[in-house]
């Protein structure tokens, strides 16, 4: 189910510091001067920001209400070629209980699936309002014509998926033809109909943190409803640094247009504190409004487990073997 | 900002320091009281408690440290050799490391800071400046002081309150090091640490009389100075303070080195880095509530880019977190002492009365205790005394520039001369500015990152002399060729 973005009455809105996206996408050389003219990002500077917010000590009720937001934003994710329908509705079925024996644990956001086994998703999920998720436009490499990677993604959407995350060309990026990059997500958001569309920027291929700054900014311009970092399959993917530079772009995004885009951390999630880090970055730099599983996710599959030990231990004061909690 | 994200209180335990009573001053490896018997007591600022009640040495005290600093001298430390004196070095730093949660506590307790930043900055960084120089124990004669460059003799040191175990290792590690021994005095509202210092010396079996601890306010202080069997003075405070130490000094053949007020330029073009940048500026000047020398207290943007930075700053600061010190998550604790919260209303009420705009973060201050806002003002010129003189505490006053030789006139166009910043993602214009910055530090890209290995000290009012680093050294040594 696509949501249209939201203009949020209270974001501070900054009129007329964008000029129209078709003026900065008339050419190639105009795209590369607007991306190129966005305030660089220092390494050192960003990397101890991060850090800086990892610090932060979460406890209690604080604790508790975060471990509950966590879950709910999860997109849980199967990407193997091994991926069976078997195994697809198993995940399904964790979605809907990640812990059985405790009906108050919240469901997760999404399944998150390669686009073949987006239908038998959809059986099982049913009524739950857990969303189904498809990887496209060739996932993970985004090497093949732009033909395929419509289709791909018309497959996904036909099959029933509420959204697509696709890929971006990093090829066409890390040469520098962005307009290239941009028409594709158009063209994609475009195939994609009423489905949500998450920009996938590869960050661990795209390197430098001015890449992602920049490629955040194309996503946003052409349409993306999320920007997501990673695919999962490259390393390093969603490391802190990484999601703090996007939830500033996404931030100075709504500041220039009025138009809230959602974040997604994928790739390298894998325990409670982690989850913890995230939701701290996206309350002291974006605040409240991104608190939230429609604007703020996280891609991961073994996340989910650690989050409902750490749960478990809050509610009781005990932590309980692995073999309490089930595998997907 | 309003969040459904509340952090619960977080607070470190108290339990990890035993407060005692009432302390004596550390002399020839023991504490005993003040041979007049005066005392004063120490406050924690954030909640004006009474923590603990300190001896104040009077001039027989510091008359008697210094005999016990001179006899260790010339009987045990100076004779030993570079690489026993490192092992003790070593001992200390290690002792400090050990025992890292209680002295950032205690830290926390006495001077009002953030737990955050004893913990992550102000320990460890003490700790780093004793293993740095215990590694130079051994090793003076390739300071560039000559082959076998020889110790001073007995060093006064006077530090002051707002980083209370830094300064002391700043001044006592090199001291030791080069073969010096030393009477120290801490200021008098933060004397704890040091008096924890002294039992980690204890703890390390270090000689008697090596390092002497008197507390004590500002006689303590001038009859330290002001002894006649003390080789060199190695002070860090105000300017004025400075100032009456050289005077005292004058005509006597003590060595001094000083390290006074700044008023430093963080200087913002329009290339730079935003968003880490404004980063630099909370960590320039709201960084232990502005109680910091080398704080980055005049912000200077290119006009280019001054609404883009300022809108920043104020939604960065309105992040901030101020409150319990002892909380882990608070980001801004209580200002040191009333008579300072009283200059830092009085700087920021001139300020207001010269014309410049202020602006304050939206935060709730705590009813007892010491509290200061982080605090901006915008439209300040040169001519502004707030961009003049320094205020030690948490405001920044914002000017604005147009070219790069303007934004140098003005950084440099200050009496004092400790620290400056420079934020552009063009290396050229770094290294240009950095050579023609009169500023013993220069920041590019970062504001208030310290290294025992970097030399610290300043130009013109900010006094003379470096600490850490081998410049440090120099301080303590007698070249010999």
């Amino acid at each position: 189910m696509a949501r249209l973005p939201r203009v949020t009455a209270t974001a501070p809105q900054r009129e007329g510091r964008l000029p129209a996206v078709d003026e900065i996408t008339s050419s190639n050389g105009s795209l590369r001067g607007f991306l190129h003219g966005l305030p660089g990002v220092d390494q050192v500077g960003v990397e101890g920001r991060a850090a800086d917010l990892g610090t932060r000590s979460i406890k209690t009720t604080a604790k508790a209400f975060a471990i509950d937001l966590a879950i709910q934003m999860i997109d849980l994710t199967t990407l193997e070629g091994a991926d069976t329908p078997g195994k697809v509705r198993a995940l399904c079925t964790k979605a809907m209980h990640p812990d059985p024996m405790d009906p108050s644990v919240p469901t997760v956001a999404a399944i998150c699936v390669y686009n073949d086994l987006v239908g038998i998703a959809k059986e099982a999920l049913g009524s739950s309002g857990i969303k189904v998720a498809a990887v496209a436009t060739a996932f993970p490499s985004g090497r093949a014509s732009r033909a395929v990677k419509l289709q791909d993604t018309r497959d996904a959407v036909d099959a029933g998926a509420d959204e697509i995350d696709m890929v971006i060309d990093r090829g066409a990026f890390l040469s520098g033809r962005y307009l290239e990059v941009f028409d594709e997500i158009v063209a994609v958001k475009e195939a994609c109909g009423a489905a949500h569309l998450k920009v996938i920027l590869e960050t661990g291929e795209l390197q430098t943190y001015d890449n992602v700054r920049r490629a955040s900014w194309l996503a946003m311009l052409a349409g993306g409803d999320f920007i997501k970092t990673s695919t999962g399959k490259i390393q390093p993917a969603a490391t802190p640094p990484v999601v703090l530079t996007m939830l500033q772009a996404v931030r100075d995004y709504r500041e220039a247009t009025g138009i809230q885009i959602g974040v997604k951390p994928a790739g390298g999630l894998k325990n409670t504190k982690d989850a913890l880090k995230m939701l701290v970055m996206v309350n002291e730099t974006v605040g409240s409004d991104w608190l939230d599983p429609d604007w703020f996710r996280l891609g991961a599959s073994s996340l989910l487990n650690d989050l409902l030990m750490q749960r478990t231990k809050l509610a009781t004061g005990r932590y309980s073997g692995t073999d309490y909690f089930t595998l997907d | 900002m309003g969040t459904p994200f509340d952090y619960a209180p977080a607070p470190e335990s108290r339990a990890v320091v035993d407060l005692k009573a009432s302390y004596g001053l550390f002399i020839d490896g023991d504490f005993s009281e003040a041979a007049g018997g005066g005392a004063f007591k120490t406050i924690s600022p954030s909640s004006e408690e009474v923590l603990a009640e300190v001896a104040e040495a009077g001039a027989a005290d510091v008359d008697r440290a210094v005999k016990a600093a001179r006899t260790a001298y010339t009987r045990t430390w100076s004779r030993m050799g570079g690489r026993e004196r490192g092992k003790y070095l070593f001992r200390i730093a290690r002792l400090i490391q050990e025992r890292s949660r209680e002295l950032a506590v205690l830290e926390t307790l006495d001077n009002g800071k953030p737990i955050k930043e004893s913990r992550d900055v102000d320990v460890p960084l003490a700790a780093a400046h004793f293993f740095y120089h215990a590694g130079w124990a051994d090793k003076l004669g390739y300071a560039g002081l000559g082959p076998d460059p020889r110790p001073l003799g007995v060093a006064g040191q006077i530090i002051p309150w707002n980083f209370p175990l830094l300064m002391l290792a700043w001044k006592i590690a090199p001291a030791l090091a080069a073969g010096n021994t030393v009477v120290l005095k801490p200021a008098e509202t933060t004397p704890l640490t040091a008096l924890l210092f002294a039992e980690i010396c204890q703890q390390a079996d270090l000689p008697s009389g090596v390092v002497n601890i008197l507390t004590g306010a500002g006689e303590t202080g001038r009859a330290l100075v002001e002894h006649p069997d003390i080789d060199k003075i190695a002070f860090t405070g105000s300017t004025e303070v400075g100032k009456l130490i050289q005077r005292a000094a004058a005509g006597t053949d003590k060595r001094v080195t000083l390290e006074l007020g700044g008023k430093a330029a963080n200087v913002i073009f329009d290339d730079a880095p935003i968003d880490q940048a404004v980063e630099g500026i909370v960590r320039g000047v709201f960084f232990n509530q502005g109680h910091v020398c080398c704080a980055g207290t005049r912000l200077l943007v290119q006009e280019s880019v001054v609404d883009e930075v300022v809108h920043s700053l104020k939604r960065r600061l309105a992040t901030l977190r101020l409150g319990d010190p002892l909380d882990k998550n608070t980001d801004i604790g209580a200002i040191n002492s009333s008579t300072q919260l009283a200059r830092i209303r009085e700087m920021s009420q001139v300020g207001e009365d010269e014309g410049a705009i202020r602006w304050s973060a939206p935060c709730d201050l705590p009813d007892r205790g010491f509290w200061f806002p982080p605090t901006v003002f915008t439209g300040v010129s040169q001519a502004h005394r707030i961009a003049r003189e320094e205020i030690f505490g948490p405001v920044l006053s914002v000017l604005t520039f147009r070219t790069p030789k303007e934004a140098l006139e003005k950084a440099n166009n200050t009496p004092y001369g400790l620290s400056a910043g420079v934020w552009t993602e063009k290396g050229s214009r770094i290294l240009w500015m950095a050579s023609h910055l009169r500023a013993g530090v220069v920041w590019a890209n970062t504001f208030n990152h310290f290294d025992p290995a970097s030399p610290f000290g300043g130009y013109k009012e900010s006094g003379f002399g470096r600490e850490g680093g081998r410049h440090g050294l120099a301080a303590y040594l007698k070249e010999q060729s």
